[in-house]
C-alpha cells in the first residue's frame, strides 16, 4: 500500500523543481528583453536574437562546434561501442585491467587534467592546435562514456540468441549486424547523443586543445560572460535550451513509442 | 585469438594508450622538468640523437624542484585545502537539497514518476556552462535576487553574493543536484513499504521510522551521490571562476592560471600530479563501494 502524498513531499518537489527550473526560465525571460541593461525590464523585443544572428564569429564558433561534436561523437559511438565490446565479451586477454582502467578513469578526470595533457601531447607530437586536436580530445574522454552506456546493456542481453544465429550460419560479423547490433541499438543511439552533448558542452577541454583559429561556441560564450551578463548570450541559450528541450524529450516519446510496439508485438505474437 | 578479435580489442586499446596514458606520461615528466624561456617552455626536451649518454644526462637533470616548489608556497597548499572544504561543504549541502526531492519523487504516484525522473534529467543534457551563467544574473549586485529581497523590504543594501564563496557552492549544488537525486531515487524507490509498516505497528513514529528504516535502508544511493558529486567538484574549474571571487581558491583555477596566464608548464603539470594524488583515494573507494554494491545485488 502506497502513503497518502504529504504535504512535506508536494513541498519538497516544489521547490526542488522551483529551484532547478527558475535560473533557466529567468535566462529565457530576459532573453526578450529590449534593454542593454540586462537586470533592467524594458519591454518585449526579439532585437537580440537579431543582433545573434548578424554575429559572424559566433556564427562561425556554432558552425565548428557542430562540426567537432558531430566528428567526435560518432568517431567515439564506434571507438566505445568496440571497446565496449571487448570488454564485455572477451574475458581475459593481456592487459584487460588497464584497458578497464583507461575506460573508467577519464570518467572522473578533472577536465584542466585530461586538457593539460592532451595539450602536451600535442605540442610533444608536434600536432597544431585546430579543429583536429579539439575533436581527438573530444573522441577520447566521450568514448569512454559510450562504453560504459553500451556495456551495461551488452551485460544484460541474452547471448543465446547471438549464439543461435552463429549456428544457423551467420559469419560472427553478420551476427553482429544482424543481431547484436539491433539489441544494442537503443544503448549506442543514446551514447552518440550522450558524446554529442559532452562535445557541444564541453569548455575546459577545448580551451586547452583549441587554436586561435578554432573557437567553440562554449570558449565564445565563457570569454563573452566572465564580464558579467550579455543580452546575447542570453538570447543564445534560450535557443540552445530550446533544442535540447525538443530534443529529449522528442527522444523520451520516441522510445516510449517504440516500447509500446514492442509490448503490443510480443502480445500478438502470443495470441497466434 | 583471431584476427577480427585482436582489432577489435586494439584499436580502442591503442587510441587509449596514445591519447590517455601517454599524455598522462608526458604531463609527470614535464612536472619534474624546469620552467624555460624557450618553445616549448621548458628543460631538458627528449632528444634521441645523443645517444645512450643524451638518455642519461636527460635523465639526471629530471628532479622534483616543481613539487617542492608547491610545498613552499602556501598558495598551492592553501588551494588543495580550500578545494577540498569548498567540495566537503557543497556535498553535504547538496545532499540535503537532493534528499527532500528524491524521497518526494519516490513517494509521487508511480504514473508521475517518468515524468519527474524525466525533469531531473533535462538540465543535465542542457549546457553546464549556461547552467552556471544563469546564476550571474540572479546573484550579482543588481540581479533579481538583490531586486527581489529590496522590493519586499527585507534588506535595505544588496547582498554581495556573487564572487563569494557561498556562490561557489549555489553553483555547484545547482549543476550536480541531478547527480545527487538520481541514486538516492533509485534506492528510495526500491525501497520495500511493508517494512515502515511494520515499524509503525512496532510502535516507531512515522519520524523514527525514517530515521531507523528509510535512512539506512537508502545509504547506498547517498554514498554513491557523494562521490558522484565530490569527486568532479574538486577538479571544478568553471564554477569558481564564474561565480567566485578573487579569493576563491580552487586547484582547479589555479592550475588554469598558471598554465594559461603564467605559462608555467612544469609547475601546472606538477599542480596536476598532485590534484590526482588526492583523487586517487575517493576514486578508489567509489569503486570499491560499486563493486560491493554489485556484488549484494546478485
Amino acid at each position: 500500500m502506497r502513503r497518502r502524498f504529504s504535504w512535506f513531499n508536494a513541498t519538497a518537489l516544489t521547490f526542488g523543481f522551483a529551484f532547478l527550473y527558475l535560473p533557466m526560465l529567468i535566462l529565457i525571460i530576459y532573453s526578450f528583453n529590449g534593454s542593454r541593461l540586462v537586470t533592467v525590464w524594458a519591454g518585449f523585443s526579439t532585437r537580440w536574437y537579431g543582433v545573434l544572428i548578424h554575429d559572424q564569429d559566433f556564427l562561425n564558433a556554432a558552425w565548428v562546434t557542430l562540426r567537432v561534436a558531430v566528428v567526435s561523437s560518432t568517431a567515439a559511438t564506434v571507438l566505445g561501442t568496440m571497446a565496449a565490446y571487448a570488454l564485455v565479451r572477451v574475458a581475459r586477454f593481456p592487459g584487460r585491467t588497464l584497458f578497464s582502467g583507461m575506460i573508467y578513469a577519464p570518467l572522473v578526470m578533472p577536465d584542466v587534467i585530461t586538457g593539460l595533457s592532451l595539450l602536451l601531447l600535442f605540442i610533444a607530437v608536434g600536432l597544431d592546435r585546430g579543429i583536429l586536436t579539439i575533436v581527438l580530445a573530444h573522441t577520447t574522454f566521450s568514448m569512454c562514456y559510450v562504453s560504459v552506456v553500451v556495456s551495461s546493456r551488452l551485460v544484460s542481453f541474452d547471448r543465446s540468441i547471438e549464439e543461435a544465429a552463429l549456428d544457423l550460419g551467420c559469419t560472427p560479423f553478420d551476427a553482429f549486424r544482424s543481431v547484436t547490433l539491433p539489441i544494442i541499438a537503443p544503448a549506442v543511439i543514446s551514447g552518440w547523443l550522450l558524446a554529442f552533448t559532452l562535445s557541444l558542452d564541453d569548455l575546459v577541454i577545448s580551451s586547452f586543445t583549441a587554436g586561435p583559429s578554432s573557437t567553440t561556441l562554449p570558449i565564445r560564450i565563457y570569454s563573452a560572460v566572465r564580464l558579467g551578463v550579455s543580452p546575447e548570450i542570453n538570447a543564445l541559450s534560450t535557443i540552445m535550451i530550446t533544442i535540447v528541450t525538443v530534443g529529449v524529450i522528442s527522444a523520451s516519446f520516441m522510445s516510449k513509442r517504440s516500447l509500446a510496439r514492442r509490448a503490443a508485438d510480443e502480445q500478438k505474437a502470443q495470441q497466434q | 585469438m583471431n584476427i577480427r578479435r585482436l582489432v577489435l580489442i586494439a584499436v580502442p586499446y591503442l587510441w587509449l594508450v596514445a591519447l590517455f596514458l601517454i599524455p598522462f606520461v608526458i604531463v609527470v615528466k614535464i612536472s619534474l622538468s624546469d620552467t624555460a624561456l624557450a618553445i616549448p617552455p621548458y628543460v631538458p626536451t627528449f632528444d634521441l640523437s645523443g645517444g645512450w649518454d643524451g638518455v642519461k644526462s636527460y635523465f639526471s637533470q629530471l628532479d622534483f624542484d616543481n613539487f617542492t616548489f608547491l610545498t613552499e608556497d602556501d598558495l598551492y597548499w592553501r588551494a588543495y585545502l580550500s578545494s577540498l572544504k569548498i567540495a566537503v561543504i557543497a556535498t553535504v549541502a547538496t545532499l540535503l537539497a537532493a534528499y527532500p526531492i528524491a524521497y518526494g519523487m519516490a513517494r509521487a504516484a508511480p504514473e508521475w514518476r517518468p515524468t519527474l525522473m524525466m525533469l531531473v534529467i533535462l538540465p543535465f543534457w542542457t549546457s553546464f556552462l549556461i547552467r552556471v551563467y544563469s546564476w550571474i544574473g540572479i546573484l550579482s549586485q543588481e540581479g533579481y535576487l538583490n531586486q527581489l529581497l529590496l522590493g519586499l523590504g527585507l534588506i535595505d543594501q544588496p547582498l554581495k553574493i556573487l564572487n563569494t564563496n557561498l556562490a561557489v557552492y549555489i553553483g555547484i549544488v545547482y549543476t550536480y543536484l541531478p547527480f545527487m537525486i538520481l541514486p538516492i531515487y533509485a534506492t528510495l524507490e526500491k525501497l520495500d513499504q511493508s517494512l515502515l509498516e511494520a515499524a509503525e505497528d512496532l510502535g516507531c513514529s512515522r519520524l523514527s521510522a525514517f530515521w531507523l528504516v528509510t535512512l539506512p535502508l537508502s545509504r547506498p544511493g547517498i554514498v554513491a551521490g557523494c562521490f558522484l558529486v565530490f569527486i568532479p567538484a574538486i577538479g571544478e574549474f568553471v564554477i569558481p571562476s564564474l561565480l567566485g571571487g578573487s579569493r576563491t581558491l580552487m586547484i582547479g583555477k589555479v592550475l588554469w592560471e598558471e598554465f594559461f596566464s603564467n605559462r608555467d608548464w612544469p609547475v601546472a603539470s606538477a599542480v596536476a600530479v598532485v590534484l590526482l594524488l588526492l583523487l586517487i583515494v575517493p576514486i578508489m573507494l567509489f569503486q570499491r563501494n560499486q563493486q560491493k554494491q554489485q556484488e549484494a545485488e546478485l
